[in-house]
Order: structure tokens, then sequence, then C-alpha cells
């Protein structure tokens, strides 16, 4: 089946895809979350967290189905990556657990003590979230121990190197803006005109942190830009990027919201796409010796199962997109509150 | 400590709290669709307050559970790292399977479950229960393929030596359809239907008892004792099934079931002891009668343990424990039931406040048995991680310490400790609020915006 076609190389996009689907949609509930103590009256709170009341649980499987893809599609990849960050990949589900309880729990109790306690914990595991993931995706971006029996021997410590942190940072930064234009988007009146500011002071945070980091990877990094230096047409993506971040304000300004989440949006893709460019056909770089890298071919399962979850994926596909499509389009406008809300 | 008896305890305990949710949004889905189909066939408003109460409580399992089902996934890698390396190929197909297939579904339209009842259609609404639902299903059935291949492996081959073997794909519906599949999925899903059914049947009966919402209590009532019924028989022949499949695959695992030692015509224990020290097993038994029920001939000899090397043995007291109270259990279940629906044929069902009293502690019963029977199954694969072809303490991870787990297992101790006492002060809360009267509903207006209140 599938002649011809490197499933290698696509199972790498289609992973991509699906993180790049989780960075995007869970990405914005994330920021809502991280903007959420901003946020001072109880109403308000609310009206943000039932923003995304219907979306976030749904945006967690796009995380939960490129976890079973990568497992699936690169075992080696998944057991090196999770066992090689023992304790931070179960901080990150300790946190997630937590997010996932403070949204369900907070509105369930009439009590104004009760309503602070996980308002606190809600926003600060959205920000943890975010940040652990940055400084994950830091890491992988430096290369790991990986040595030649495939494992990686380090320590939580070694994962919190200040490359990894500003990652981290950037992420967060990232997401608050994603998550305040999405705000704008499903509020209106005087909370509105609140969230319209921090998208602005979201942007500069964001666009400071991009710079830095980009510095920070063509200095500590340089094979991340050696591929840029050979194919100088991906530069493309990179000014692209700073164009759609450009037009987030411009749309803001116009009142068309959505287009700015557009913007944002293509940014979050782009970015990972000058990563997944930067990092290929590598998925773990190996900072003891380039053959220990873990790629595409020497992480991968057999071809019969990159066949078999080709065939899933094609016929999950559209129904995939179908139910969220659907989803965004049943709960689109402005968040009105009612009987059924948080 | 060691690493491995830690990881294990961390994967029976995370496994074993996240167990409890599933079944019953499988369960309660089953129940959710029955009440809403009521509710469109017959228009009474009484139905539909009664599903919206229902689905608050779905939602607040549906939410733990799915939170809790996350670390699953990743557990695999972080403390199984090389058994995932090792069945990466085909365990992990079945789990990107559950994603795009199952969890998608149920996420979406989850949604309009809960935050729907103003959006759509009440076709609509009644349609996204049926997917949600169904999706739970799916979940069960992909997530029950992948664990039924690591006790029956089929479909696969093994490539490399050593520390190098690893599983691979050869055909990928015989390894959905491998021998254990169907036998387990059914019993499993039984055991779900079994956790909704008595969850709204002790809820009922306990608003029956406090004669509060009557109207609803009884309709509950009568729903929940015939899906339990409907699923205590289904459990009988698919438990009878499994345990003739076990015998066919997982010999060593049937016998320590009944603490069968030497190969001979097989008892059937009520209740007993197994001595593994002196390998004899004490109780009160049927003499013949597993024989009888394996193969329909009481003089027919079962393979008894001894035919195993003693490295090749599961524990075999805990799952004789086990398997006998969750046999104990179903009886229960058939007794119970069947008992309640000829007191409602006589007219007398809710006349026997016994009954009802009985029925509001049941609710314990179908999560001890799911709990145990999946620990007979599961422990009685050991020391085997995958059947006869790698061990438990083969497949842990090399690169994790016995302190990382022992600091993980604390903070899951810790976090779930509470999460469980928060669901049970939360469920309690909704239980004690408990449906909205239709009768005053339906005078206000529930779309008016808080907003616009204020």
């Amino acid at each position: 089946m599938y002649e011809g076609l490197d499933l290698n190389v696509t199972w790498f996009v289609l992973i991509g895809v699906l993180l790049t689907g989780y960075a995007i949609l869970d990405g914005f509930d994330l920021g809502v979350g991280s903007l959420h103590l901003l946020i001072k009256n109880d109403l308000d709170r609310r009206i943000a967290l039932n923003s995304i009341g219907p979306f976030w649980d749904g945006n967690e499987v796009w995380l939960v189905t490129g976890g079973g893809a990568l497992f699936a599609a690169f075992p080696h990849v998944y057991a090196t990556f999770t066992s090689g960050f023992y304790l931070a990949v179960m901080l990150i589900l300790m946190v997630i657990i937590f997010r996932a309880v403070a949204i369900e729990f907070r509105s369930k109790v009439e009590s104004a003590t009760w309503r602070k306690a996980w308002d606190i914990a809600f926003s600060i595991s959205s920000i943890m979230i975010g940040l652990l993931f940055g400084i994950a995706l830091g890491n992988v971006i430096i290369g790991i121990p990986v040595a030649a029996d495939k494992e990686a021997y380090m320590t939580f410590f070694d994962l919190l190197n200040p490359y990894a942190i500003l990652v981290g940072i950037t992420t967060v930064a990232l997401f608050m803006m994603h998550g305040a234009i999405f705000l704008v988007m499903k509020t209106e009146g005087d909370l509105q005109k609140l969230v319209r500011g921090w998208v602005n002071n979201a942007i500069i945070f964001f666009v400071i942190c991009y710079v830095t980091t980009t510095m920070a990877t063509l200095i500590y990094v340089p094979q991340m830009a050696s591929i840029l230096k050979s194919h100088p047409e991906y530069f493309l993506i990179a000014i692209f990027n700073m164009l759609a971040i450009a037009n987030i304000p411009r749309e803001i300004f116009h009142g068309r919201e959505f287009r700015a989440f557009l913007s944002s949006s293509f940014s979050i893709l782009a970015l990972l796409a000058l990563f997944a460019i930067g990092i290929f056909p590598n998925l773990l770089s190996s900072t003891i010796s380039p053959e220990y890298s873990l790629n595409i071919y020497n992480a991968a399962s057999s071809r019969t199962t990159l066949e078999v979850m080709f065939t899933m994926a094609l016929i999950g596909i559209p129904f995939v997109l179908s139910y969220t499509i659907s989803i965004y389009w049943i709960f689109r406008g402005k968040v009105k509150l009612d009987n059924t809300s948080y | 400590m060691d690493v491995e008896f830690l990881s294990r305890l961390q994967f029976a305990f995370t496994i074993g709290f996240h167990y409890i949710y599933p079944p019953m949004s499988i369960g309660l889905g089953v129940m959710l669709i029955i009440m809403e189909g009521m509710y469109l066939r017959t228009g009474n408003k009484m139905y539909e307050e009664m599903t919206k109460f229902w689905v608050r409580i779905f939602a607040l399992i549906f939410g733990i559970g799915v939170a809790t089902g996350i670390v699953m996934e990743f557990e695999f890698g972080t403390n199984w790292a090389t058994y995932s390396r090792f069945v990466g190929d085909v365990f992990g197909s079945a789990l990107a399977a559950e994603g795009i297939f199952a969890f998608f579904l149920e996420s979406g339209f989850l949604a309009i479950l809960v935050f729907g009842w103003n959006k759509v259609s009440s076709k609509m609404h009644f349609f996204s229960t049926i997917m949600v639902t169904l999706g739970a299903h799916l979940s069960a059935v992909w997530i029950v393929v992948a664990g039924s291949w690591m006790h029956t492996p089929a479909g696969h081959r093994i490539v490399g030596e050593g520390t190098e073997a690893r599983a691979e794909i050869v055909d990928f519906w015989a390894m959905v359809f491998n021998p254990s599949s169907v036998e387990r999925l059914s019993h499993t899903i039984g055991g779900a239907w079994l956790a909704g059914a008595f969850l709204v049947l002790s809820v009922s009966a306990y608003f029956y008892i406090k004669n509060r919402h009557i109207e609803t209590a009884k309709a509950g009532i009568k729903i929940s004792l015939i899906v339990a019924f409907v699923a205590s028989l289904f459990q009988l022949f698919t438990g009878h099934s499994s345990a003739v499949q076990v015998y066919e695959y997982q010999p060593a695992k049937l016998a320590a079931f009944e603490g069968h030692y030497e190969t001979a015509p097989g008892d059937l224990y009520l209740f007993g002891w197994v001595d593994e020290e002196k390998q004899e097993t004490y109780g009160v038994k049927i003499p013949g009668m597993l024989s009888y029920m394996l193969f329909f001939d009481s003089e027919k000899p079962v393979t008894g343990l001894n035919e195993f090397p003693k490295d090749e043995r599961p524990p075999v007291n805990i799952i004789f424990q086990t398997y006998h109270l969750m046999v104990a259990i179903g009886m229960f279940f058939i007794g119970f039931t069947t008992l309640g629906l000829f007191l409602w044929w006589r007219g007398v069902l809710f006349k026997q406040k016994w009954f009802m009293i009985l029925a509001v502690f049941s609710i314990l019963l179908p999560h001890i048995g799911n709990q145990i029977g999946w620990m007979s199954a599961e422990i009685g694969r050991q020391p085997w991680i995958v059947y006869g072809l790698l061990k438990t303490k083969d497949a842990l991870s090399k690169t994790v310490s016995a302190n990382d787990v022992l600091i993980s297992l604390i903070m899951f101790g810790l976090i779930y400790s509470l999460l469980f006492v928060l669901f049970i002060f939360l469920l309690n809360k909704k239980i004690h609020h408990g449906p909205d009267d239709y009768r005053l509903i339906s005078a206000q207006d529930d779309s008016v915006s808080m907003k616009e209140v204020q």
C-alpha cells in the first residue's frame, strides 16, 4: 500500500500537524487561563472560563492523540522522551489534572474562598503547562544526551538550562497573546475593552521573547540555522510569521477579531514549522554523538504499522475535522452565561 | 523498595483510580440514552429534568476520567520504556486509534451534551448523547484490544534478539481480534453497564427513601433495574466464555483462579483459601464442576499449576480470592435484580423499604467487581507483561530510579486522594440538589443571560 510514499516523513508531518493543532487549540485556552487572575470580578471570570468551556477538553484530545501517534509511529522517541524526562512529564501530567479539576470544580460551590482557590489553581496550572511544554521543546532543540542504547540518562535539573527556560517563557507569552485575542473575540462591553488592552502588551512581551530566543538559537544551536543557510526560502516562513504578528493589532483595531485570531494561529503554525524544519530528520538529537540521534528512520515502527495508521488517519481525519468545526460553529459568538455554564 | 515494585504499585494505583470513572461514564451514557429517549418519545418534562440531572453528574465523572486517563497514556513510556519499545509497533496503533476514533468523538459531542441544551434542537442533543456514549464504548474497544493483546498476543512477529527484540505487526486484524479481545471486551462493557445502572438505582432509591423527587426516583429505579438485570445476565454468559477462553490460552491463570495444582478433574470452589507454600486449597467446593463448566464433562482433567515452572506461575491466592469475590458479586446481581423485577411485577416493589436500602448500598458492588475482576485478570498474567513474550521485570525504564518513582507515587497519592474527596463531596452535593422540578422550570426562560439579569 501507498507505494512511493515515504511514510516515515509522512508521520513526521502528521505528528507535527497533531501537535500544532494542540498548540493552536489548547494554546488559546491555556492563554485564557494564564490571564485569568488579571480579571478581577467574579462574573467576568465566569465569562472568561465559559469562553473556553465547550472547547478545552476537546483541545486536549489533540495532545492525547499526538502522544498515541508518537507511541505508535516512533516508539523509541516516545520511550526515550517520556522516561528521560520522567519527573518533568509527571509534573506536566499532574498540572494537567489540576487544571482540569480546577475548571470542573470552580463554580460548583457557592463560596468566594473556594472560587478564589480554584481560580489561582487554574491560572497557575495554565501558565505551568505552557512553561513546561516550552522547556521540553527547548531541550529538544538543543538536544538531549541520547546514548548508544537509545536511552537518555539525565536528571530533572538538566532540563532547567537557560535556553530551555527562555523557550518556556516565550511559549507562555505566545499563548497569552493567542488567548487574549480569543477572549476579545468571545467577549463584549467592558470586559472586552479591558482584554483588548492586553493584546498589545502580550504582543510586545511575545516579540521581545521571540527575538531573544531567535538570537539565542543562532548563537547556541547553530545546527538549527544551518538548514536555513542551505534553503533560504524557509526564511519566508519567518518573515510571514512577523507579518502575521504585525497584522494582529491592525485587525483588533478594526474590530476584526476572528482575523486577528487566524493571524496568531498562523504565527504558532509558522513557529512550529520552523522548529520542525530545523530538527528534521531527527526527532531527538543526541548531544553525545550525532549517530545516536533518534531520527524518523531508526526510531520508527515497521512499514506495516505506519501503513495501518496512515489508513486510520485517512479515515479519521475528516470525522475529526467535521466534529471540531461543528463544535466551534455551534458555540460561535459572544459568551452568554446560562444555567449550563460553569 | 526497588523500581519494579514501585512502578507496578504506581501503575496499579493510577489505573485502579482511573478505572473507577470510565465504567461509570460508559454505563451512565447508556442510561442517559434511555432517559432522553423516553423524553423524546413521551414528551414528559420529568424525563428531561432527569436527563439534565444525570448529565451534570456524567460531566463530573467524565472530567475526572479524562484527567486521570491522560496519565495512563504517558505512564507506558515513563515507567515502562523498555516495554514501550517492545510493543510500540502493535500496542501504540491501538492507542492512536483510541485517540482518533473515540476521544475526538466523545469530547466533541460532550460539549453539546453538557452546554448545548439551548444551542441545538432536542433531536440533535439526543444524537449527541448517543455519540458520546458510542465514543465511550469505542474507547473501551481500543483500550481492551490493546490490553487483550498483552494476554493473548497475535498478528505479530518478533524481530531482533535479546534486548533488541521487538514485536511487529504482521496482520492488523489478527492483532485486533486476538483470541481474548471479544470475551474480554464484552465482559468489561457488561461491568461498565452495571456500574452505570447501579449508580442510577442507588441514587433513585435514596431519593425514594427520603421521599424526594418521587416521580423521578420511581422512573429511575425501574429503568435501572431493567438495565442491571440484562447486564447481570450478560455478565454470566460473558464471564463463562471468558473463563473458557482463559483456560485455552492462559491455563496457568485459570488454574490459579481455582487454586488447582494437580492436573485432574477440576473442582469449583464457592469460597476458600490457597496455601501457596503447601500447594493446597481449602474451602467449600463442588467436585468436578470446573471440568463440567469448561468441557461439559465433570471427569475430564484440567491442567494444574504444577505443569508450570514456579517462576511462571502467577500469585495464586490473591487471584483465587479476587476471582471468587467477583463471581459472588455477579451472582448477587442476578439474584437481586431478579427479585426486584419480581416485586415490581407483583406490584409491591415500592413497598419494600429493605430492598431500597439494599439498592442504595449496592452502588459499591459493581465497582468492587470491576476492580477485583480486573485485578484477577491482570495479576493472572504475571510474571509476564506480554504473555509468553516479555516479563514484567524486563519491561522497566532503564533511566528511571526508585527515587523518581517514589516521588511521583507520593504526588499521585496526594493528588488522587484530594481528587477523590472532592469528587465524593461534589457528587454528594449534586445528589442533594437533585433534579430540578420540571413544573417550576418550564415557567422560566432557561436562556436568559446572567449578564442581563444583573
